[in-house]
């Protein structure tokens, strides 16, 4: 979390303290260096496996199937489309809870992040009961304009962005809290409105933050599984993303299932690695 | 010398505490409801020899089976008292890959002889696996059936939200092969992952109409109405039901199996809606 925070002493620190480090060189302690190796390879050995398994020969038939296309294409578009929607609520949600002081902050601030820890099918059924077409909500979506979710590709937008805008949230809070509010108080005096301060001063002060968010949403996003099938159903071209592909998939054809996890992992791959060093280190 | 031998201690423990951490994840992923069978005794041998029966029997069932088999393994553990019957409740296929990746079980009953086929194929079955039920498929609709449906033509009417499941899960296969049968094309709102979700979609009004199994409209009550059609008897499934080769306690198991195949076990099951075999 630290990383994120564009403070103007930490990158000194951080430039100046592995290279002393590398001079003395201490040697690293066995208790830690044994379970550190033990959780890389914990955490590698599936990806790896994934690779050894796959159908390298059969690979090229399996994912020149129309249905793949679809799938990634419609994953790509829907974790873009939840991206953005959380970028329009979630920027300002995060303003709210680093920039103001209300009653019960904390406790909102716990509800906004708890989406991070429950399991996703438990969302689905949240947003089944919310705003499905019997829905708390929903039941007037659907009388007053005929909108029903489930079953649709905005219920896929709406189910990953459920999951996906926490991390958003957190990231931008977190990076608000570390910027010095009082270049905006500057702004201000100036004769700025409090939104104009926002938009010309805080907006571009955390820009490297709200982008660490965005991606950080848009990969949650894209590997969204739990409330999506819950919430917005199983079909192909309309409401099946990679993920649901490649668990039906499994069932029948575990060949084709590593095929689709290889496609999700390389776009994955491709976008934490492109990105990372740009945004998500604070320069 | 104290203080490296206190250092290799602290390492053991640290990396031991790391091994009970990654074997406890790895039993997680195998089956949850299963986690009794570990303290179960390892009796399979001494067991053979008493006639009386003891320890935990694992019992590995395709979810649609759930009511009746939990019926069952009161029964079981009431008729020999020590006996413990601890199920695992799962698709068909999950079920199957858990057995043939090793998970100690002792009997295994499947929704679908394809799925029970993975498991023989790998010779982790005793025998050939026994029919004891078939089930066929129904319609479930919303709680009186408000659009009228009376046939499985009646699900292809513009506007009307069905809801199937995935060709690749067994009750899809079988909707699949009822709608072949009579030339219909039907296009669904979804293709849920198995018979549960697809039957929950129209318990919560979220579709109009599914199609599952005669036993999923029977334990849902009355929050969804079941509409039989003929077609259904097109595409019937078969249970088949097996002991395992690696089951740690044959001899019970052996037992349960008997249990389910018995007059009692067959009306425990014809009531829950199953078909005699």
């Amino acid at each position: 979390m630290t990383r994120l925070d564009p403070s103007d002493t930490a990158p000194d620190t951080l430039v100046g303290g592995p290279r002393r480090g590398r001079v003395r060189r201490p040697g690293v302690p066995l208790p830690l260096l044994l379970p550190a190796l033990a959780g890389l390879a914990f955490l590698l050995l599936p990806l790896i496996a994934l690779l050894l398994r796959a159908p390298w020969r059969t690979l090229p038939d399996q994912l020149t199937g129309p249905e793949v296309w679809q799938a990634l294409k419609l994953s790509l578009v829907s974790a873009t489309a939840a991206t953005a929607v959380s970028l329009v609520l979630g920027v300002p949600l995060a303003w709210l809870l680093a920039r103001t002081d209300f009653p019960g902050r904390g406790l909102v601030r716990a509800l906004v992040t708890l989406p991070l820890v429950l399991p996703p099918v438990v969302g689905g059924v949240a947003l089944l009961l919310a705003l499905g077409r019997n829905g708390v909500v929903g039941r007037w979506l659907n009388a007053w304009f005929g909108i029903t979710l489930p079953f649709t590709t905005a219920g896929v937008v709406v189910a990953e962005a459920f999951v996906a805008m926490p991390f958003l949230v957190i990231s931008v809070e977190g990076t608000l809290r570390a910027a010095d509010p009082r270049y905006e108080e500057a702004a201000t005096t100036l004769g700025a409105s409090r939104f104009t301060a926002f938009r010309r001063v805080t907006l571009p002060l955390i820009a490297p933050g709200i982008a660490a968010g965005a991606v950080l949403a848009w990969a949650r996003a894209l590997g969204e599984f739990g409330a999506t099938i819950t919430f917005a159903g199983n079909f192909p071209g309309r409401t099946q993303t990679m993920p649901l592909a490649v668990y039906l998939a499994l069932q029948n054809d575990p060949e084709a299932a590593i095929a689709l996890s290889l496609v999700l992992l390389a776009v994955s791959i491709a976008v934490l690695a492109g990105l990372r060093d740009r945004w998500m280190t604070a320069s | 010398m104290t203080r490296s031998a206190r250092r290799t201690r602290r390492m053991l423990q640290v990396t031991g505490a790391g091994a009970a951490a990654l074997l406890a994840l790895s039993a997680c992923s195998s089956s949850s409801d299963s986690s009794d069978a570990s303290s179960s005794p390892k009796s399979g041998s001494s067991a053979s020899s008493s006639p009386k029966l003891s320890g935990t029997v694992t019992v590995f069932a395709a979810a649609s089976l759930k009511e009746s088999f939990t019926t069952l393994g009161t029964e079981f553990e009431k008729e020999h008292p020590g006996t413990k019957v601890s199920f695992n409740f799962a698709g068909s296929d999950s079920l199957a890959a858990s057995i043939t990746g090793g998970a100690p079980a002792d009997v295994f009953a499947a929704a679908s002889p394809k799925t029970m086929a993975i498991v023989t194929d790998k010779k982790d079955a005793v025998g050939t696996p026994a029919t004891f039920v078939r089930n066929q498929l129904e319609i479930a609709t919303l709680p009186g059936n408000p659009d009228k449906v009376s046939s499985l033509k009646d699900l292809t009417k513009s506007g009307l939200k069905v809801v199937l499941c995935d060709k690749t899960v067994p009750c899809g296969a079988a909707a699949q092969k009822a709608l072949d049968a009579s030339i219909l094309k039907l296009t669904p709102v979804s293709y849920e992952q198995d018979v549960k979700s697809a039957l929950t979609k129209v318990e919560l009004k979220e579709a109009d109409a599914a199609v599952v199994y005669r036993t999923d409209v029977k334990a849902a009550g009355d929050k969804v109405e079941g509409v039989e059609f003929p077609e259904s008897a097109k595409a019937i499934n078969d249970y088949p039901i097996v002991l395992l080769k690696n089951a740690p306690n044959a001899e019970a198991a052996k037992a349960f199996i008997a249990l389910v195949q018995s007059a009692e076990g067959s009306k425990v099951l014809t009531e829950a809606g199953f078909l005699k075999p």
